[in-house]
């Protein structure tokens, strides 16, 4: 798994590629709560369009976004999610959560 | 256990780089048993869960510890038909798994954890876990056209 980093103005967008799973998902916890906490960027968006697998570790990831963006009034965005990254979401009933759009110019332009 | 029954045997060490080594084969074997598309995930899914269950709770994230994976055809009979089944047992030498943490959590809490075994319970038809001799097994069994759910403890 690989983890991008582009700042555009007072966004942050994290391009995810590859799976994410036990082996990774420490490492899209910490560039999370990186860009949220310690960077105190207002909109942090994930970019999951090249993310073939999610496994439970890794939405408990995304949910510690959710938390911080909470927790620092920041905005915490998802896009581009493969029907698998869906299925996932689905299933832990989190799919409504999340704020998620389809692409980057939805994601930017909200 | 028939010989003949066994599809899959694999000896794997606790390390969660290797999980997706385990992916690709369950992948591939839930396809040839023929199973629909998103059964193959489901079930790929179970077992990437349960393995990493097994590295985080079982081994407390120790990277070297044994793991046995073994996939076998099994079968049962409904309506007088028989149906064709697959069998996984998955085996560690870890520490006790704690009977009120098997259980999971409501998913109505917004919270980090506790989903893997939500994703286990929905995506097979039959997990049980057993302790004997120092050593934790949990059996996952799904069918290829299940019926009716007969799911376990």
């Amino acid at each position: 798994m690989q983890i991008a980093v582009r700042r555009i103005d007072k966004t942050t967008i994290l391009d995810v590629s590859g799976d994410i799973d036990l082996a990774s998902s420490p490492e899209v916890r910490k560039a999370l709560l990186r860009e949220l906490r310690v960077n105190r960027i207002p909109r942090v968006v994930l970019n999951l369009k090249e993310v073939r697998y999610i496994d439970s570790s890794g939405v408990a990831s995304l949910v510690e976004g959710l938390k911080a963006s909470r927790d620092t009034g920041s905005r915490f965005i998802l896009f581009g999610l493969s029907s698998i990254a869906r299925e996932v979401l689905q299933l832990s009933r989190l799919l409504k959560v999340f704020e998620i759009y389809d692409n980057e110019e939805q994601a930017l332009g909200s | 256990m028939k010989h003949r029954d066994i599809l899959l045997k694999l000896e794997l060490r606790s390390n969660p780089d290797l999980l997706c080594a385990v992916r690709g084969a369950m992948e591939r074997l839930t396809e040839k048993m023929g199973f629909p598309e998103p059964e193959c995930r489901s079930v790929t899914r179970a077992v990437d869960e349960a393995m990493a269950n097994i590295i985080r709770h079982a081994y407390g994230d120790q990277r070297d510890q044994p793991i046995e994976l073994t996939c076998r055809r099994t079968q049962r009979v409904v309506n007088g038909e028989p149906e064709e089944g697959l069998e996984i047992l998955l085996t560690d030498q870890g520490a006790p798994a704690d009977p009120a943490k098997m259980r999971g959590r409501p998913l109505d809490e917004i919270r980090p954890g506790g989903l893997g075994l939500h994703y286990i319970r929905e995506s097979m038809d039959v997990m049980e876990f057993t302790r004997s001799d120092a050593t934790n097994q949990l059996r996952l069994v799904k069918y290829v056209q299940p019926r009716a759910s007969t799911r376990g403890s």
